[in-house]
């Protein structure tokens, strides 16, 4: 079965620093696939180099067979692969269910023609759009917010319309950064049951973590980093016992 | 009734449009309807602007030069050539659009104070220009612009028309087309708004990075509204230079370009009523300020600094804002 | 052939170096408060304006000067304070525009207190041109180039041996830890206004015999002097120099070989030429966005 994401021996540097250094390895479509490591370990930057963020010194990366390295972030997200970040990417500027009809954005072909005219095709594309957002706002668990601006929403709340607006965009695949940050108990077991039931609509989820019950509770496979290098790779259970992995995160 | 009438997308447009129905009641002389509709054309222009300030958050300190492009483009395309004028409007636009598309491309991928210093350049670039072709373009003397015309027929402020039955005057037909034309501006560009398009376009404002996860071609669309809000202060020019009768490279200036993204702020970034409301307030401000003219220049100074350090999101939305918070402070009773 | 050459030249370098102290001027306040301070020509308007006003009503030329420099001074300070201060957590376009309706605002006084003519300022020394190799040098370019170099040797060593020199560089580099080690910030950025205020006006006063003066040479001094700035690179002191100077000759060379009537054009090309190929410009410090 050949992967749909493969990374092989991928490098970067900022000045003499490899943040990310000989990393390869496969995620396969419909799996849940976590990074995890210490700070520092080169995640983001793993996962910038990924989405078309950062060019990598060295090393290819594979999206279904075709290589990525040199596209941009929009051209990664016509071929399937969408986002969150760790530092929330909201536009304040609109409200929260504009915000998610933005991820529609390449599903919704329109023309300058049409769109100054407001024909009948584009207000139809909109009210078909809208619905759409708003069932993706249910989905993911902000409901409660379909007719506020996006800067009257709480951490939380922003977080998850991330995962909606990444959503809309139909995505093969999806790169969570951190989604797990600065959610409170309750909310990270809404999260945990939210990135489930992404999984088992097909969509690969790939996913950047702290939080280790999370991780372990929902992975199908691990990637562990330490100092931009591969650590370990494995199911959560080897993970979970590997010598190296224990040491890495309670020792030095 | 009232409530779904609040609420409706058209609100503002609606609220023009009888607003520019009832005016003419008001008007007394031609003077007062030359000033609305100066007011109208520049206002419309402005609503263009806003679209790549306002909504996209770009900036330009330039504007002024497609706007002079576009009346000096009428003006030698219908005085010098004989050019019907609608086909110079458009020929002018559409020149402009390309002229802004090539200009827009390198600019574009700056941000900030490069931003405003490449735009303003540009400006400044084109009233030079403008200003030293004499043989075309009369210079710094300005050159004469020919009524508008329409295949044959000609509207003049001098001429004398009727419509329906109802006999009017050179200005009152001039402000019936600018009055349509205003209403134009603003449907086009609230259409824009709300569409997928003028989506893009405000993430670009709103999170670059977010929008181009999710496929937006951020670049491109920073191209489209610059070319987007040129073609508007084209035609705007070509219109004010019909009406006008005659320009001077003035309509290029920077001066104009500052008094245009004035505009924009005053009436509030992102607010297309709003800068319609900055234009109208900017426009009378001379009027108003008739008796101390000599002091025009320091007032507009002042109100530009005053507006930009204590109304930062401009006149219109802070208003709306503190009126709100009252409301709602007497609806609930207190906090 | 070699006269008309070092005519250009010697007019490029006088007028460059006006344009290198205003340069200078908005170098100090970007590094100082990363503002773009499009008020900074109308400080040249005030030094000439000023000064000639001062001596027609009597005052001796020293006197006129020092109290023409001291208003500029005053206005750089209540530019900061009144201005910029306030308007806290503005956004690049606001403080843009703050500035801008800053200059129009002192135009604006200016016209009316002044009158809308132009003014003729004395030459400092004698009124009979030098002779150089053929070309014809006013002496009062000579003036330009000494005060500017002694204005420039003053800002560095104001810089690198006076503790206030130092408060501001620190300031700029980092303003919550200058403030942290007990830097009066706000002290510190009135202070850089008013060096820069200071720095203007006497620009505008030692070129006033050269290009006259009137109540509206702040605009295109000042956005040249801008354009000056970037093509040396933001916030280098160095680069607002050099690239004073390079505007200055290119702009001579343009209008005596090519056509004056383009003369102004010059500066806004040049700077769409260094924006789209060097936009940090020749000294310019590299910048990295992280994401």
């Amino acid at each position: 079965m050949t992967a749909l994401v493969e990374v092989k021996g991928l490098d970067k540097a900022f000045g003499g620093v490899h943040a990310v250094e000989d990393v390869s390895f496969a995620v396969e479509a419909g799996q849940v696939y976590s990074v995890i490591g210490p700070n520092g370990a080169g995640k983001t930057t793993l996962f910038n180099l990924i989405t078309g963020l950062y060019v990598p010194s060295k090393g290819e990366i594979l999206l279904n067979g075709e290589s990525i390295v040199r596209l941009k972030p929009n051209q990664l997200a016509e071929r399937g692969m969408c986002r969150t970040f760790q530092q929330m990417q909201i536009c304040m500027n609109m409200t929260a269910i504009e915000n998610v009809m933005l991820g529609r954005h390449l599903q919704l072909k329109s023309s300058l023609f049409t769109t100054l005219f407001r024909l009948p095709s584009l207000r139809y594309n909109e009210t078909a759009a809208r619905k759409r957002a708003a069932d993706l706002m249910e989905y993911v668990g902000c409901g409660e917010y379909l007719d506020a601006d996006a800067s009257a929403m709480s951490y939380g709340a922003l977080k998850r319309l991330e995962i909606a607006r990444a959503l809309a965009a139909e995505p093969k695949v999806i790169l969570l950064d951190e989604p797990a940050a600065g959610l409170n108990a309750v909310e990270t077991v809404a999260l945990e049951q939210l990135i489930r039931s992404i999984a088992d609509q097909g969509i690969t989820v790939m996913l950047v973590e702290h939080d280790m019950k999370l991780v372990m509770g929902i992975s199908d496979r691990l990637l562990v980093l330490n100092h931009g290098r591969v650590l370990a790779k494995g199911t959560p259970g080897e993970i979970r016992q590997n010598p190296d992995v224990i040491a890495a995160y309670l020792g030095g | 009734m009232l409530n779904r009438f609040l609420h409706s997308r058209l609100r503002g447009l609606t609220i023009l449009a009888l607003v520019l129905i009832i005016l003419p009641a008001f008007l007394g002389n031609p003077f007062h309807y030359e000033l609305v509709i100066q007011m109208a054309i520049i206002a419309a222009t402005v609503v263009g602007l806003n679209l790549l300030v306002g909504f996209a958050g770009q900036i330009s300190l330039g504007h002024a030069g497609f706007f002079g492009l576009g009346a000096y483009f009428t003006g030698i395309a219908t005085g010098t050539y004989g050019w019907s004028s609608v086909p110079a409007l458009l020929v002018g636009a559409i020149t402009v659009g390309i002229i802004a598309w090539i200009v827009g491309r390198p600019i574009l991928r700056l941000k900030g104070h490069y931003l405003s210093m490449a735009t303003l350049a540009v400006g400044f670039i084109i009233a030079i220009i403008i200003n030293n072709e004499r043989a075309i373009t009369g210079g710094p003397d300005g050159m004469p612009v020919p009524a508008f015309n329409l295949f044959g027929w000609e509207l003049s402020t001098f001429g004398q028309y009727s419509l329906f039955g109802i006999e009017l005057s050179g200005v009152q037909a001039w402000y019936i087309l600018a009055s349509v034309v205003l209403l134009l501006a603003v449907w086009f560009a609230q259409n824009l708004i709300e569409s997928p398009i003028g989506r893009a376009l405000r993430s670009v404002k709103g999170s670059e990075v977010a929008a181009s996860v999710v496929g937006v071609d951020t670049a491109k669309y920073k191209s489209l509204v610059f070319v987007i809000s040129a073609i508007y202060a084209s035609v705007m020019g070509s219109l004010y230079a019909h009406f006008q009768g005659f320009i001077t490279p003035a309509v290029a200036s920077f001066e104009f370009s500052i008094l245009f993204i004035t505009m924009v702020v005053l009436g509030g970034m992102g607010s297309t009523v709003g800068v319609i409301m900055g234009a109208v307030v900017l426009k009378l401000l001379p009027q108003v300020l008739a008796d101390f003219q000599e002091y025009e220049t320091a007032m507009f100074g002042l109100i530009l600094m005053l507006t930009m350090i204590f109304m930062p999101r401009g006149l219109l939305p802070t208003i709306t804002a503190i009126v709100s918070k009252r409301m709602r402070k007497k609806a609930g009773g207190g906090t | 052939m070699l006269a008309e050459f070092l005519q250009y030249l010697f007019t490029g370098i006088t007028i460059g170096a006006t344009y290198a102290l205003i340069a200078l001027g908005f170098t100090l306040i970007y590094n100082a408060s990363h503002v773009i301070n499009f008020a900074q020509g109308e400080f040249l308007m005030i030094g000439g304006m000023a000064t000639v006003s001062l001596t027609a009503m009597g005052a001796p030329m020293i006197l006129a000067v020092v109290l023409a420099v001291i208003l500029a001074g005053i206005l750089g300070i209540a530019l900061q304070r009144l201005a910029i201060a306030p308007a806290k957590q503005a956004d690049v376009v606001t403080l843009i525009i703050i500035t801008i309706g800053a200059s129009i605002f002192i135009r604006g006084i200016a016209q009316v207190v002044w009158g809308k003519q132009y003014h003729v300022m004395q030459n400092f020394s004698s009124s009979e041109p030098i002779e150089v190799f053929g070309a014809v040098l006013n002496s009062q370019s000579l003036w330009v180039l000494g005060i500017g170099a002694v204005l420039v040797i003053g800002l560095v060593l104001f810089f690198t041996k006076t503790l206030i020199g130092k408060a501001i560089l620190a300031t700029s580099m980092n303003k919550e830890a200058a403030r942290l080690v007990g830097i009066r910030t706000q002290m510190v950025l009135m202070l850089a206004f008013m060096v820069s205020a200071l720095l203007g006006s006497v620009a505008g006063i030692v070129v006033a015999p050269i290009t006259f003066t009137s109540y509206d040479i702040g605009i295109i001094l000042g956005l040249k002097g801008f354009v000056a700035a970037a093509i040396g690179g933001l916030g280098s002191g160095v680069g607002a120099v050099v690239g004073g100077l390079a505007l200055g000759i290119v702009e001579a060379m343009t209008a005596g070989y090519i056509s004056s009537d383009y003369k102004d054009a010059v500066a806004f090309s040049m700077i769409l030429l260094v924006l789209f190929f060097m936009p940090r410009g020749l000294f310019g410090a590299k910048v990295v966005e992280r994401v």
